[in-house]
């Protein structure tokens, strides 16, 4: 029976699916009372899929937690839809759906995977949409977002600098830190710190001094990165770091120059480092090291090969034999049972998220946002990029997340403030839009009043 | 000025503004009348005061996000292509690794298909009973143990190399979603090797009791017709002999594959090699070469060569010495040859180097040089010395001579196909490249020949077509015991098989290994 019902679902779940990608686009063109039935249906398909991989789910395991948790999922999502839409006025519809697609794919595959994954999940979900709901507030009230630059900085190597001090290891990378039971990852969270403080110093001031300053600043945030060999944060940073320089010069010269100095300092680090060079040989020819180092590399193109285009049917595959599969290889987990065709249009969704960033940096009137926007619209990119492009062995893995569906808490947090802080920069500019546009029409009138 | 424009923009149009837009838009603000624009302009550098020249930086920033954007996507459509491309060319090759044990999944989706020989025989099938078990079936059991391989205890052969190809079905998928409607299991797709079967029944019943392999391939295509390795197992019972079988004071070792793995000195099959080196380094003048043979003969301090037997030869040209096999005559060749351009001839050959084959195999070794001791190179000369060679790799020798000096690439399975019998995939032949010239092979042939005609093979002078052949007998320790070889081809003037045998401490290639030939060549050459 519940092969049966995984066979036929899965059918039903890539189309399904594959209209919630094209609605992604067509959204944009569509007028606003369609847009509306859009965003409706798109609400419906996100529901849709998750009673069926849920049915599935039960049919196979008979357990009546998988109905409680499914309850409880039902309600998380129903909350965050409400909760946004109500407390960010005029948010953006697509973004916000990407978010409810993005955290019902995470719980239900982690459900799959292993159920207490997904209630660890679900709580700090729960605590960080409820604390986010005050991100349209702060960024209102708080004036002075664009004057902290180097606080930003402070802040950010200071916590970084925190897992020297009491720092623990996970896979090979020293880049955890304890308080109490709980541990977290910094440089999750020193991630969107890290973006004001680039946007912040480079507002106003992007002659060759403010730069050469700031590219001092992100420089130590990247060697500390790599010093606790975390190689894909240190990327991350450094990408970001560029493209905001980039962006707040208009020079191509930084762009170039930054790319050369980057391309140097990762010979120089395959040269010093043996866990460098260990990512790129598993990258080069993971076969012929299967049974070391390219072991995970060669399990998760395994698990996409062996799911071919349409899957092998949800609960079908054999996620658990890719070790790290919760959270660094969640992609090949989905690829192997929904189908590779199902994971390109989930890239296609992602790439569609980060447009929206993108034109929120473009509309965006302030210019301390606007680099921000840009900024943390990279940041994700380019983190899916790695993640991705690790499990599929289009680059080297570097260990880290896709963001909002695999396993972490410090990695849903911070992806969850980052969305949010879109949002609430999209309300903002929407908000500010409005009042301008008050105004001149109220001047107009007068000036208008005048010439009569 | 631009400020204001930038600033109307905004209002008739809240979204999706970019420089074209401002562009077009400005013709449109100047037909407005100009007093009016001046006023305004006034009143809205009062409204813009405080981020007025904010606004313009940040319109010159729009063209570089912009470009970042394109940068990214075409970024990822880079990658969503190479993803393509593995699924589309890399995956089905890739997944077939033993590392992958996702097979048990697909065992309880899929009937495994079957291992067929080329003349349609069942070598391995999957039974399923009423209870939905399943059992992997080798009807003939040992006698394909080797070459098809086995399921259980780490698959090896075709088992293992076409693990998931069997467990594929290429079956219309329509009735697949049927069965998977009525939770039926959809059956795999079978695999058709080359082997003929009445060839390997022969050549199985041929080696007796003997240890040893058998390697049997069609020279025009690369084709494998017959591979026997002894001693073998039963494949449907290894799971319950397996700690017999890998007893490690048994050194009969039963589970290798001789035919691909076992590495033997090459003996005097190895002068046919030296023979060739012999015929392109003195390609005007080895029709004169002549040696006179006193049965033993030495070549300098701990040089000393001796004829089989002590037997003496006489004067001997190079075909006679071959067919023959005096050592003394090839210890004497040895001498007039570059070691280091027999090294090389061997390579090209597949020594050192490998066959390319798709399967599990060893490759021969071959180490001399042209500084190597006297005593080294008349040792390699005949066969002797460090040499290490593998039955398959004196199958393609001798292949490859039968090809006109063109190696192909030897392969076992011919094609794939679903369970209605449409073709999935069918394997091509390949070359891997021309060893030798035309003329060489044909010179080499012809001194093969006379082996079979009135040399150490001639009990094949009874077949009714011409057999080129060598035998050989290979010490392998100092007490004189010896594995008997043969390679050769049939028929000579149109070669449709070529064949390898050793028999393993036995005695001489013509007494053990040469009838083993002769039924092989009787049952496949009709």
């Amino acid at each position: 029976m519940s092969n049966v019902l995984m066979q036929v679902f899965k059918g039903v779940i890539i189309v399904s699916f594959l209209i919630y990608t094209l609605q992604c686009f067509t959204v944009l063109l569509a007028s606003e009372e369609k847009k509306i039935k859009i965003y409706k249906q798109q609400v419906g398909t996100i529901f849709f899929i998750q009673l069926m991989t849920f049915s599935v789910l039960y049919t196979n395991t008979k357990e009546i937690g998988v109905l409680i948790i499914y309850v409880f999922q039902i309600i998380l999502l129903v909350f965050i839809s409400e909760a946004y839409r109500f407390v960010y006025k005029d948010l953006s519809r697509e973004l916000l759906n990407n978010v409810l697609m993005f955290i019902m794919i995470g719980l239900v595959v982690l459900t799959r995977i292993d159920i207490k994954y997904a209630i660890k999940q679900m709580v700090y979900i729960g605590i960080i949409s409820l604390v986010c709901l005050f991100v349209p507030l702060i960024i209102e009230k708080f004036k002075y977002f664009n004057k902290l630059g180097i606080i930003y900085a402070a802040i950010g190597i200071g916590l970084l600098g925190l897992v020297f001090v009491i720092g623990k290891e996970h896979y090979g990378a020293k880049n955890w830190i304890q308080i109490g039971g709980f541990e977290m990852q910094p440089s999750e969270f020193v991630k969107i710190i890290y973006v004001f403080f680039l946007s912040a110093l480079l507002e106003k001031d992007v002659t060759f001094k403010r730069v050469f300053k700031v590219s001092i600043l992100a420089a130590i945030h990247v060697l500390i990165l790599v010093a606790q060999k975390d190689l894909g944060s240190a990327l991350l940073f450094f990408i970001t770091y560029l493209f905001i320089v980039f962006v707040a010069s208009g020079n191509f010269g930084y762009l170039f120059g930054g790319l050369s100095m980057g391309a140097v300092a990762a010979m120089v680090s395959y040269k010093l480092f043996s866990h460098v060079r260990i990512r790129v040989l598993a990258w080069k020819d993971p076969w012929s090291h299967i049974e070391s180092e390219g072991y995970q590399v060669c399990q998760s193109l395994f698990a996409i090969g062996t799911g071919g285009w349409f899957g092998l049917g949800f609960t079908g595959g054999a996620p658990n034999y890719i070790p790290v599969v919760e959270s660094d290889f969640i992609f090949s987990c989905i690829s192997e049972e929904f189908g590779a065709f199902f994971a390109i249009c989930l890239i296609i969704i992602e790439i569609s998220c980060f447009v929206m960033f993108i034109n929120v940096a473009l509309k965006i009137r302030r210019r301390f946002f606007k680099l921000t926007a840009l900024g943390l619209a990279v940041e994700y990119i380019f983190q899916v990029f790695l993640t991705v492009g690790g499990a599929i062995k289009f680059i080297p893995s570097t260990g880290v997340t896709l963001p909002l569906i695999s396993y972490g808490g410090s990695s849903v947090i911070s992806t969850f403030v980052l969305f949010s802080i879109i949002q609430g920069m999209y309300v903002l500019d929407k908000a500010d839009r409005k009042k301008i546009e008050e105004e001149l029409v109220k001047r107009e009138v007068e000036v208008g009043d005048e010439e009569w | 000025m631009k400020s204001g424009e930038d600033r109307r923009n905004s209002r008739s149009r809240s979204s999706g503004r970019n420089a074209k837009n401002t562009r077009s838009k400005n013709s449109r603000s100047r037909s407005d009348s100009k007093g009016r624009r001046r006023n305004n302009r006034d009143k809205r550098r009062d409204i813009d005061a405080e981020n007025g020249e904010n606004i313009r930086k940040n319109k010159r920033a729009n063209p570089y996000i912009i470009m970042v954007t394109y940068a990214f996507v075409l970024l990822f459509l880079g990658m969503i292509a190479y993803l393509s491309y593995f699924m589309i060319f890399q995956s089905k090759e890739k997944i077939n690794n033993p590392y992958n044990t996702r097979y048990t999944i697909l065992n309880k989706r899929i009937i495994k298909g079957s291992i067929k020989s080329a003349d349609g025989k069942r070598l391995a099938y999957t039974k399923e009973d009423m209870d939905g078990n399943i059992e992997r079936i080798y009807p003939y059991k040992n006698m394909y143990a080797h070459v098809v391989g086995r399921e259980k205890n780490t698959m090896t052969g075709i088992e293992k190399a076409y693990c998931y190809p069997l467990l594929t079905s290429d079956i219309n998928p329509l009735t697949k979603l049927v069965n998977d409607f009525k939770g039926v299991k959809n059956p795999g797709d079978n695999v058709i090797t080359t082997l003929n079967h009445k060839l390997q029944k022969v050549a199985y019943e041929a080696l007796g009791n003997n240890r040893g392999a058998v390697v049997a391939i069609e020279p025009s295509t690369g084709k494998i017709l017959a591979m026997v390795s002894k001693p073998d197992y039963d494949p449907n019972t290894v799971d319950k002999n397996w700690d017999s079988l890998v007893k490690a004071d048994d050194d009969s070792s039963a589970l290798l594959n001789r035919a691909t793995q076992g590495q033997y000195p090459p003996g005097s099959t190895f002068k046919v090699l030296t023979a060739i080196e012999y015929l392109i380094e003195n390609s005007s003048t080895y029709a004169e070469y002549n040696y006179n043979c006193k049965g033993t003969a030495n070549f300098g301090e701990d040089a000393d060569m001796k004829c089989y037997g002590s037997e003496v030869h006489g004067n001997v040209n190079l075909a006679k010495s071959l067919a023959e096999s005096c050592n003394c005559s090839f210890a004497n060749i040895g001498l007039n040859i570059d070691m280091d351009r027999l090294v090389t001839l061997a390579e090209r050959f597949g020594f050192n180097k490998g066959l390319m084959a798709d399967y599990e195999y060893k490759s021969s070794k071959i180490s001399v040089t042209s500084k190597s001791s006297t005593a080294e190179k008349i040792e390699t000369a005949i066969g002797q010395g460090k040499t290490l060679v593998t039955p398959l790799q004196n199958a393609m020798v001798a292949a490859t001579i039968a090809n006109k000096g063109v190696m192909m690439k030897p392969y076992l399975v011919d094609s794939i196909v679903n369970d209605n019998g449409t073709v999935v995939k069918q394997y091509k032949e390949k070359k891997n490249g021309k060893v030798i010239s035309e003329s060489v092979s044909e010179e080499i042939g012809q001194y093969m020949c006379q082996v079979t005609d009135y040399g150490t093979a001639r009990s094949l002078s009874s077949l009714p077509y011409k057999v080129a052949g060598k035998t050989g007998t290979a010490e392998y320790d100092s007490k004189g015991s010896s594995h008997a070889w043969f390679i050769g081809y049939a028929p000579y003037k149109n070669p449709k098989i070529a064949i390898s045998i050793v028999v393993e401490s036995s005695g001489t290639g013509s007494q053990y290994a040469v009838p083993i030939a002769q039924s092989m060549f009787s049952a496949y050459i009709n």
